[in-house]
């Protein structure tokens, strides 16, 4: 079930959150050994929290947006007193003294924490196989991956080990693991929701969203957590649309752009076909479907992964031992071993890689021909989408060329596996909001679209994938 | 000292801890005297997913530094990491500026070795996060057992003003200690630091190069750490200057390195060389957004701005007729100033009342270790006692006797003159009374003045002085016992 109908019920008294919580528990116990979607279970506070929702229902007062619906929360937001891990050996043990703001935003509006869920390490992969706590598994099939970085919000969603889940994106991460997993997930426009608390893995790319079973559920999430925050400078003073207000409105007489680029040979040819099938349904709803050019895309993945690696090993270097988290070295160790020893035993191997990576970018002599170049790329690519923006509302693409692979298949070679994601890193370089929305399955695994809409305009983006939810009613994967 | 076929230059790099009330990139206290880690917060002791945000008032203090010295403002203006490891730099890297600081291309006048004004110029002037302060178990890290850190002092805004090595540089230690003066009295006056060094809010790097006298380009630079008071940069300068000439003289090569002043030897010593410099990794900050200077900003800043040490030098040199050299003392801190126009607006006679701040009141200070913002005694009474000391109602050396006690015990010099009964004997007849008295008491000294001696008239003087507790009229006495003695025939 989704949490808006959940709201509904609750309002009614013909649920209440206690109930729904023992619900969403009882789908844990059966699932979370085999799939793996949490690295913390916060069972304990989230009855005190469900307990709280329910008095205040029956106070009848003023009912916050997310009273009593459970939401997982991925374990790169800092959570107070609970330990928040990023999915690190080198965090293992960290306990942040601080609630992130969209954290704090949730609990306002009267949401159960219910967990903190497992994810690449720092957010730095594509399939959630990179954790230090083992990899998370798609519910739909336990031999495939669920996708990553926010695998463990995605699979946790579709498994209903909770209604709705945060994830973030900084490359796809949220958008990849709600295809995998058959769900929807939305990362807003870079400046919506506030960073503070989101732990930094490439700080101009990464955003903070939502996943949940239908799209009502995200801009609900929205709702909640979106806004400027005066604790984080990028976070942006808008005023803040009703997500939900636009979002039944329909297609008719919206432009849609396919971008050529997006659909090239190579491609999965169910996953075109199960996309081409839902931008016909758009179309017969009054859609006006136009081919785009966007002829810079082949450049995303080099100018992500020399920005977003730059970035990281600037925001990984806290990591030192000496504050917090895991520490190597003895006793006997100088300053230096016990830098190399913790941060060698620390951090795992893409961590590692892209660290190496991206302070090669940043160092002197490379910077121009790297960072620099990459920075000017970025700019380009954002021209594209300007320019295409000026003819369409909003655009279709794939998510990935790829399906769900097996676990384990692409873990080997870490360039196949940042090709996962070229579909989808270039709205993080252009800070654009996209949502990931399921549209049927290819070979019995779940595929995904992606609708990438202007700068703060996610209501289109929420709008037109609603339509395509009434169009293909093809959210029974994953009922409660 | 450097030998004459040498030139040298010599370039700092300082590091000025601002007073704003809250940290450059959170809410906490800027403090200097709290125990360690009470002044901390998730940002500034790098907690992941902490975020910073810049307080404006150090903005602020940058660009009036930046107008102080002459510099062009930025409009547009970056903040960048400084990347690198050590246990009091929370984050792994440092948020400063690299690329469009806020301020650049300045300049400073100080008075150069040959007596005239000499400008030396400003490369930039920059805003960045200050470290924490790290606290061994002995002298240093790798001898310690363990050490730890307290992050008070982390994220304090330090500015970093950086001196031009092209442009009229430093050319001798002497030059170097006017600069770093005339520096901090600058910075004072802006009131944007204390710039007390032994607090650490005032911290030198130095450049060090030399060349051989009509040569077209320098020696490899030299940089020089870890000196704690000017006394020390003079030593570690001097030290340098010398190391480097007797390599020039025996033929070897000066290679740019980094070394240390070891306070103990008064010697520098190799920290790092060229080879070993670390590579920062400088990029702009993505948490940060760029910073705008806009008009209505820059315009406020301007007009808050207040008088500068060299106009206010040349004012009060001005206005009150003072000579240079007593303008240069009065206009040290703005405080003497502050307190000398105070007086001046009641007091007849500048001049004097310059002279006796400089002498007699900054002798009382000095005994009780005050300084003037502290000063007992009103402006006012000050001012009257110059007064009274210029219509001849007292004698100089009563007025000392007046001063003492206002700085003592208070009381207005008027009620003092009374109740101590200190009005100067001006009367003639009561002088010529003591001038005779005092010959015939001291014949042979007398004799000797008749002989043509002068000194032993000031003993004379002191005589009658001693005797009227410095109520005569010392200068009276003077001509009357010169008529006595016949000497002015």
């Amino acid at each position: 079930m989704t949490a808006s109908e959940l709201l509904r019920m609750l309002k009614k008294g013909s649920v209440n959150s206690v109930e729904i919580l023992r619900s969403v528990l009882k789908r844990t116990q059966e699932r979370e050994t085999s799939l793996n979607c949490f690295i913390t279970r916060t069972g304990k506070t989230a009855l005190d929290q469900a307990e709280e929702a329910d008095s205040r229902i029956r106070q009848a007062g003023d009912i916050p947006l997310l009273n009593g619906i459970p939401v997982a929360v991925k374990d790169n937001l800092c959570t107070r007193g609970i330990r928040t891990t990023c999915g690190s050996k080198i965090l293992y043990n960290y306990i942040p003294p601080y609630n992130a703001t969209c954290v704090e935003k949730i609990f306002d509006q009267g949401a159960i924490m219910v967990g903190k869920t497992n994810l690449d390490e720092f957010g730095m992969g594509s399939s959630t196989e990179n954790s230090a706590f083992g990899p998370t598994r798609n519910p739909l099939n336990p031999e495939f991956v669920a996708g990553g970085s926010s695998g463990g919000s995605a699979a946790a969603v579709a498994s209903g080990e909770t209604i709705l889940a945060l994830g973030t994106d900084t490359g796809g991460s949220i958008r990849l693991p709600a295809a995998f997993c058959g769900i929807v997930g939305i990362k807003p426009t870079y400046g919506r929701v506030s960073r503070y608390g989101l732990v930094s893995y490439a700080s101009s790319l990464d955003q903070v969203g939502a996943l949940g079973r239908s799209v009502e559920d995200c801009g609900l999430v929205l709702n909640a957590v979106c806004g400027k925050d005066p604790r984080d400078s990028t976070s942006v003073e808008l005023e803040r649309p009703g997500f939900l207000d636009s979002i039944e409105k329909g297609v008719r007489g919206v432009r849609i752009g396919l971008p050529k680029e997006y659909f090239v040979e190579g491609m999965n040819s169910g996953v075109r076909d199960n996309i081409l099938r839902a931008v016909e349904g758009l179309e017969r709803e009054g859609a006006r479907i136009i081919d785009i050019s966007l002829p810079h895309t082949k450049y995303a993945i080099s100018s992500y992964y020399l920005i977003a690696t730059a970035e990281a090993s600037s925001n990984l270097a806290r990591y030192d031992g000496v504050k917090y988290g895991f520490r190597a070295g003895g006793e006997t160790s100088d300053l230096l071993e016990m830098y190399e020893a913790t941060r060698s035993e620390g951090f795992g191997s893409e961590v590692k890689r892209r660290i190496i990576l991206g302070s090669y970018v940043l160092s002197a002599g490379y910077y121009d021909a790297y960072y620099i170049k990459a920075q000017e790329t970025r700019r380009l690519i954002n021209n594209d989408f300007e320019r295409a923006f000026e003819k369409v509302d909003c655009l279709i693409t794939p998510v990935s060329p790829f399906l769900p692979f097996r676990l384990g298949e692409k873990i080997e070679e870490p360039l196949q596996m940042y090709l996962v994601d070229i579909y989808t890193v270039s709205v993080n370089l252009c800070g654009l909001p996209g949502m990931s929305i399921n549209c049927g399955k290819s070979e019995g695994l779940p595929v995904g679209f992606q609708i990438i809409g202007r700068p703060f305009d996610e209501n289109m983006v929420l709008r037109v994938g609603r339509a395509h939810e009434i169009i293909s009613k093809a959210n029974a994967s994953a009922e409660v | 000292m450097v030998r004459m076929e040498y030139e040298v230059i010599i370039c700092f790099e300082t590091h000025v801890e601002l007073k704003t009330e809250t940290k450059l990139f959170c809410d906490c206290r800027v403090d200097y005297g709290s125990p360690p880690n009470t002044h901390i917060c998730p940002v500034c002791t790098g907690q992941p997913g902490s975020l910073p945000v810049l307080n404006k008032k150090a903005v602020e203090y940058a660009v009036k530094a930046g107008l102080a010295l002459d510099c062009d403002i930025n409009r547009l203006s970056k903040f960048a990491r400084k990347n690198y490891f050590y246990p009091d730099l929370p984050k792994g890297y440092q948020i400063s500026q690299f690329e469009l600081p806020f301020c650049e291309n300045g300049h400073m006048e100080i008075t150069g070795d040959d007596g005239s004004p000499y400008d030396v110029g400003i490369r930039r002037i920059h805003l960045e996060e200050d470290a924490g302060k790290m606290v061994h178990s002995s002298g240093s890290l790798e001898s310690s057992s363990y050490s730890i850190v307290d992050y008070n002092r982390s994220s304090i805004p330090l500015l970093e003003i950086v001196a031009d090595h092209t442009k009229n540089p430093l050319r001798s230690v002497n030059e170097a200690m006017n600069y770093l003066e005339k520096l901090r009295q600058t910075l004072r006056y802006i009131d944007i630091s204390d710039c007390l060094m032994e607090k650490g809010q005032l911290r030198c790097d130095v450049n060090v190069s030399i060349r051989r006298k009509g040569s077209e380009s320098f020696g490899d630079r030299v940089e020089i750490k870890n000196m704690s008071s000017f006394r020390f940069i003079a030593h570690a300068l001097e030290y340098e200057i010398d190391r480097q000439t007797d390599i020039m003289e025996s033929g070897g090569e000066i290679h740019q390195e980094t070394r240390l002043f070891d306070e103990a030897k008064k010697i520098t010593v190799p920290m790092r060389s060229k080879e070993d410099a670390p590579d920062y990794r400088y990029f702009p900050d993505p948490d940060l957004l760029e910073v705008e200077i806009d008009q209505e900003f820059l315009q406020r800043i301007e007009d808050s701005m207040p008088e500068l040490p060299d106009q206010k030098i040349r004012r009060v040199r001005e206005t009150y007729g003072i000579p240079q050299k007593d303008a240069l003392i009065i206009a040290r801190t703005r405080e003497i100033s502050d307190y000398f126009e105070n007086c001046a607006l009641s007091c007849d006679d500048s001049a004097k009342l310059a002279t006796w701040i400089i002498k007699d009141l900054f002798r009382l200070l000095n005994e009780s270790s005050l300084d003037i913002k502290s000063c007992p005694v009103p402006p006012q009474n000050f001012s009257r006692l110059i007064n009274i000391l210029a219509q001849g109602v007292i004698t100089e050396s009563a007025g000392r006797t007046v001063l003492d006690e206002m700085f003592r015990n208070g009381g207005r010099p008027d009620e003092i003159v009374e109740r101590m009964g200190l009005k100067a004997i001006q009367d003639m007849e009561s002088l010529g009374k003591m001038v005779s008295e005092v010959i015939d008491a001291h014949p042979e000294v007398a004799g000797r003045i008749r002989q043509g001696r002068q000194e032993p008239i000031n003993f004379l003087v002191g005589q009658i002085m001693k005797k009227t507790r410095g109520k005569a009229d010392a200068r009276k006495l003077r001509k009357l016992l010169r008529e006595a003695l016949l000497l002015d025939e």
